[in-house]
């Protein structure tokens, strides 16, 4: 990759993150009382959750047809396309852990992280918290 | 069932998902990656990797979201973060540890996964949505 293209895709990474920055703050999803609302199906129930994975679904299935049989991407680099389709126990298991984690305190990565950049505190004690929660994922995983 | 009529906001969540699919959209087509917050966070930890710049481009992006947010566009940032720090500090071990053991969150299983269509991401979806539901349900329901 070219020096123009190393600067044109990492003024990309950092537009498109904010671009999903904006789409989490303007769906509700930095809220983690908005976010238990949606979980909490006993009480008093708050749907919009659905609307939020629906409106994004729905632009993300037209874009992963059209990117499924590229070559490479629009600014020249490989496509990091997942080919995966087995089901095993550390995607089962792990997924479980996540769900309990984001139904406690209503946080999961990516709305923590736009919420530490509006300086939240609390959202800085759980990013310290997930990022420890990665290391120690990279930890057990070295030692195998 | 009661829903909450008052806090239901159908129009922003489905102008938010929206922007969330196209940046999904821009990041596959322009980038030729997988928008998943995880994986691209998780992988600036593992400091053998040489590819860290792009990944902290796209971090910064996010961690800048809300000053674009409150000084471009006028959006105030409302969060209402109910959980003591000891709560948050387990939550955070668990979201990250799960994440990176299950491949994916949110945003990598539930709105990219979703799209492609893909077997692994609809269990893990499913089940870390089951989860989310059953600890809800549990916290405030029966403890």
């Amino acid at each position: 990759m070219s020096q123009n293209t190393s600067v044109f895709s990492n003024l990309s990474e950092y537009l498109i993150g904010v671009l999903f920055g904006l789409g989490l703050i303007i769906s509700g999803m930095t809220n983690p009382a908005k976010i238990l609302a949606f979980l909490d199906i006993a009480g008093v129930w708050d749907p919009s959750l659905i609307f939020v994975m629906g409106g994004a679904v729905l632009v993300g299935l037209i874009a992963f047809y059209l990117a499924k049989n590229r070559t490479q991407s629009f600014l020249g680099s490989v496509m990091h396309i997942p080919t995966r389709r087995d089901i095993d126990r550390p995607l089962i298991i792990g997924s479980a852990l996540f769900g309990v984690g984001w139904g406690l305190a209503g946080f999961c990565p990516g709305p923590a992280l736009v919420s530490l950049g509006s300086g939240e505190l609390k959202a800085l004690v759980f990013v310290v918290a997930m990022l420890g929660g990665m290391l120690l994922f990279d930890f057990l995983g070295q030692k195998k | 069932m009661t829903i909450d009529w008052i806090s239901f906001t159908p129009g922003p969540a489905l102008l938010g998902g929206i922007l969330l699919g196209i940046a999904a959209a821009l990041y596959i087509l322009f980038n030729g990656r997988i928008l998943g917050i995880s994986g691209i966070v998780g992988g600036l930890l593992q400091a053998k990797k040489p590819d860290w710049l792009w990944r902290l481009s796209f971090t910064f992006g996010l961690l800048t979201a809300a000053l674009w947010a409150t000084y471009v566009f006028d959006i105030q940032v409302k969060a209402v973060i109910d959980a003591d720090y000891v709560t948050l500090i387990i939550a955070g071990l668990l979201v990250g540890f799960g994440a990176r053991y299950g491949s994916g969150c949110t945003s990598g299983h539930g709105i990219c996964g979703l799209s492609r269509l893909s077997p692994r991401s609809l269990l893990a979806t499913m089940t870390f949505m089951g989860c989310g539901f059953l600890m809800v349900y549990v916290v405030r329901h029966l403890v």
